[in-house]
């Protein structure tokens, strides 16, 4: 199953998802998606606009509960759970349509993340929490993240922040409370070609340090670099998953993006 | 048997109360909290007109509806609109306006006096048995035709159509061209003018006092939230609901239950069903 | 449509700027403009009873003024922090009233007993009562917060108990007008200044969170409900307390204690002295209450009277009196030219 062979097959999955399906109204936004995560590895999900993945991670997250299928993470079937309690389990995720506290400034916004009592349990993000305040470990993080550390812009209020800094000020929340695993909506779209040129390696980068990612792109040239798999929504059902190439080979996942100026765009 | 036939009496007439409190907020999303003081104010306005300027019953009911329907225009254009998207806000001020109608009232007017209106009709007759005033009938009358004339006006005009289409869609019907502060004014005119049409037919029954203000807003809300807010057949269905289980409290329990029943019904569909028991179409799940 | 071809510039005044820092203060000047506003509220509240000492009516109305400034910041707080718009402030009074009330005349406690322990039991109980609303946001919430006092006062009329519409007489008055005042003046302080903290520190920055985007704070793993029982709990705490202190006041306990009064001034004391401010609703008290107080020979005028004050604030001049004058005392404003 795994692409580069280098894993371990046999091994446990973080994450099962299993015949999960959801309807909104009259609109059957997912149907029957099964997906498996394996620990440590990028996950892609791409899909037309309104295909349902976004659905399918609120439906994971708990925000969103599904009419049927288990979700299951580490061993625990989380299934309809409150959001806060599998986010305390260490699965979090970023909102695609970007949610930082507005009022405050940026590295107070780690705060809350910090404060958790998940990362109260584990120190937050590489354990900072139990050594400093929390006040440094926020700035570390966003420093981290691609926040000039000694320029204004990471003690700016969040609501006169450009669109590229909440992006990332999205998943320092994800970081802050270090999680197992995040799932992605979109951290990409918005970037500039130079901060996108900084966020790639730092994924790579969380990826070597033993964390699995889930990645809900529409930029497929910079998601397939990542991706060590890809699933395919369209219409809510799942159209296709494998590599990369193995995806993009199939007839109807072009057929689903056919004439879509991304594939041109990016592939 | 009674209890059949006040229970629909009260019914519509809690429809009635609530009518004008649903046509608002159905169309531009505004929680009138001043209904029942223009409630109140229009009753107390015919009773002016009539003893104190000597004007006929007919001639009074329609002069304070047209002055109910302009002052709650008025109320939208000069206060409501600046807080408008707030909704905090505006509740907050159209609560204010409602207090200082009411409070303003019971210093300056309804006091001293009781202040009655004539029934359309005098006199009663038996129902099955049960013994009715005709006034009593009126109401049911008018209940159905309003009803049924809102629905006509709703679904036969132009100017009903676009707050229909306002009420589905706010952000869709500015494209298509609909003012929607325009129409806001105008569903906050018909709205505040049915406030005034359900006292002028509802007040006959009793006393113009102010407990009423408090009272048809606290009933108005029920009916609206049990409903579905914004949702016109959820709102008569919910009077219905609302309006047999006052009069069987009232039956087994007493009088005092009534408005309990009410708040009752606010606070548990709130909290088990915040969409209202009949509000269907519209789940409140939000967007993530 | 006039074409503006200048608009209004606010810049940071220096010695703010300076003194914003708390290891940048180098001068007794920069310490007293940080300290002079803060000493001269202090100080001027502290003193208000001696100043009126051969007025006691205008002291009774200092106990009523800290009731309502009390009142006024738990609005604040948990419109303004927790996001929770609680338009039933007179249910945490009544709470307060009803339990120091019961205490004191079937128990034999003594007022300076009763007020902490309804101050504790009933900001406990009010949260019980308003746990199954919490997950109701906005509009839905303020209606409810409504509807609770309204439903308390219908309750104990109908069901006839508490001593039903008569209330509950016979409670003791607390020793003596100074410990009546002081009680209630360092409550206000405590609680403002102290909220003021809290909301700084990281719990208060969850309240914040809560508000601004409860989604976040869910997928941060945090218990939002938790925090806005929280919240509701120091809220009516201090309703509670005012409510308790009240009842010693007026050695009477009623349905009254329920009423509108207790609703509404505190919002209006709120928009007034400015939201999210926490010192401002206790300014916006000591405006309106002796207001009210003028009225008292007018009756239900004084409502009205707030009431359009109320709208006319929060309609013209949404942002009220300390925020205004905060940004007059930190920035100046100069016109530049486009
Ligand atoms: N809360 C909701 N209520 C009703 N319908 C919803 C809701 N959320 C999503 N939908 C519908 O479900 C379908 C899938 O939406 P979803 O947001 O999951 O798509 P998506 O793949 O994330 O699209 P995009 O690429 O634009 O982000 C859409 O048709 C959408 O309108
Ligand atoms: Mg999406």
């Amino acid at each position: 199953m795994s692409p580069d062979g280098a894993q371990d097959t046999a091994q446990q999955p973080l994450l099962t998802v299993e015949n999960v399906s959801k309807k909104f109204g009259g609109i059957l936004a997912l149907s029957q998606v099964s997906l498996d995560v394996f620990p440590g590895e990028i996950i892609g999900i791409i899909g037309p606009n309104g295909s349902g993945k976004t659905t399918f991670v609120n439906a994971i997250t708990g925000f969103v509960k599904p009419d049927a299928g288990k979700v299951t993470f580490k061993g625990k079937d989380i299934t309809s759970q409150e959001p806060h309690k599998i986010a305390d389990l260490g699965l979090t995720r970023t909102f695609q349509v970007m949610r930082p506290y507005y009022s405050l400034p940026a590295y107070k916004n780690l705060i809350v993340p910090l404060f958790s009592p998940r990362a109260r349990r584990t120190g937050g993000w590489r354990g900072g929490g139990k050594m400093g305040s929390r006040d440094t470990v926020a700035v570390d993080i966003l420093e981290e993240i691609g926040f000039e550390r000694d320029s204004y812009v990471p003690y700016k209020v969040a609501s006169s922040l450009p669109t590229g800094y909440l992006k990332r000020l999205e998943l320092a929340r994800c970081l802050a409370l270090r999680p197992d695993l995040i799932i992605c909506d979109e951290v990409f779209s918005g970037l500039s070609m130079s901060e996108m040129a900084s966020m790639v390696p730092l994924i790579e980068k969380l990826q070597m340090e033993g964390m699995t990612l889930i990645m809900v792109e529409h930029r497929l040239r910079e998601l397939f670099r990542l991706a060590n798999r890809v699933m395919v929504l369209n219409f809510g059902c799942k159209i296709a998953e494998g590599t990369a190439q193995e995806v993009m080979e199939q007839s109807d996942v072009k057929e689903a993006y056919f004439g879509s100026e991304e594939v041109y765009e990016y592939v | 048997m009674d209890i059949l036939i006040y229970g629909i009496i009260n019914s519509v007439s809690l429809a009635l109360m609530a009518l004008g409190f649903t046509l608002v907020y159905g169309v531009s999303r505004l929680p009138n909290f001043a209904h029942g003081a223009l409630y109140v104010l229009t009753g107390y306005m015919t009773w002016l007109f009539m003893n104190r300027l000597g004007l006929n019953y007919p001639l009074s009911i329609l002069l304070s509806l047209v002055a109910s329907a302009c002052i709650g225009a008025a109320m939208y254009y000069f206060i409501l609109v600046r807080v408008r998207g707030m909704p905090i806000s505006e509740i907050i001020a159209s609560y204010a306006i409602g207090l200082a109608i009411l409070e303003g009232l019971r210093w300056g007017g309804l006091k001293g006096a009781t202040f009655v209106l004539p029934p359309f009709i005098q006199g009663s007759t038996e129902l099955f048995g049960v013994s009715v005033d005709f006034h009593r009938l009126v109401v049911v009358a008018a209940g159905i035709v309003l009803v049924a004339a809102l629905w006509l006006f709703v679904n036969g005009t132009k100017i009903g159509l676009a707050l229909k289409g306002m009420a589905q869609d706010e952000r869709a019907a500015l494209t298509l061209g609909i003012d929607s502060d325009r129409m806001a004014v105008i569903a906050m005119a018909l709205g505040s003018m049915l406030a005034g049409l359900a006292a002028l037919v509802l007040l006959p029954l009793g006393t113009i006092v102010v407990e009423a203000g408090y009272n048809v807003l606290i009933m108005a809300v029920a009916v609206c939230i049990v409903g579905g807010l914004g949702s016109w057949t959820g709102a008569v269905l919910a009077s219905f609901l609302i309006g047999f289980a006052q009069i069987l409290t009232v039956a087994y329990l007493g009088t005092h239950f009534q408005v309990v029943v009410a708040l009752m019904a606010i606070i548990f569909t709130l909290i088990w069903r915040p969409s209202g028991l009949f509000g269907w179409q519209k789940e409140l799940e939000e967007r993530v | 449509m006039s074409v503006e071809t200048r608009r209004k510039e606010r810049i940071d005044r220096g010695i703010k700027v300076r003194s914003d820092g708390v290891y940048a203060i180098s001068s007794w000047r920069e310490m007293s403009y940080l300290m002079v506003p803060r000493l001269v509220f202090i100080l001027g509240l502290l003193v208000l009873p001696l100043a009126f000492y051969y007025l006691p009516y205008w002291q009774r109305v200092i106990s009523i003024i800290c009731i309502y400034a009390l009142l006024a910041i738990s609005f604040d707080f948990l419109a303004n922090y927790v996001g929770l718009v609680s338009l039933g402030g007179g249910f945490y009074v009544g709470v307060g009233a009803y339990i120091a009330a019961l205490c004191n005349t079937k128990l034999g406690l003594s007022p300076l007993l009763t007020i902490p322990l309804s101050t504790v039991v009933g900001g406990a109980i009010c949260t019980v009562l308003f746990l199954p609303c919490l997950p109701l946001r906005g509009v839905y919430f303020a209606i409810v917060s409504l509807m609770y006092p309204l439903l308390a006062a219908r309750v104990i009329e109908a069901l006839d108990i508490f001593g039903g519409t008569d209330g509950i007489f016979g409670v003791d008055p607390l020793p003596s007008g100074w410990v009546e005042q002081y009680i209630l003046i360092v409550s206000v302080l405590l609680f403002a200044f102290g909220m003021r903290r809290i909301v700084d520190e990281d719990v208060g920055l969850v309240f914040r969170g809560v508000k601004d985007n409860d989604q976040a704070v869910k997928a941060s793993g945090v218990n939002i409900t938790t925090y806005k029982a929280l919240g509701v709990f120091i809220a009516s705490t201090m309703g509670c307390l005012g409510g308790a202190c009240l009842v010693h006041i007026y050695m009477w306990a009623g349905l009254s204690q329920f009423a509108l009064d207790f609703s509404i001034i505190p919002i209006a004391a709120t928009v007034v002295g400015g939201g999210g401010t926490l010192i401002g609703p206790v300014i916006g008290s000591m405006i309106l209450v002796p207001i009210s107080e003028l009225l008292r020979d007018f009756g239900t005028l004084r409502i009205a009277v707030y009431a359009v004050i109320l709208t006319l604030f929060i309609v013209f001049k949404s942002e009220g009196i300390m925020n205004y004058a905060t940004r007059k005392y930190e920035q100046f404003e100069r016109w530049v030219e486009i």
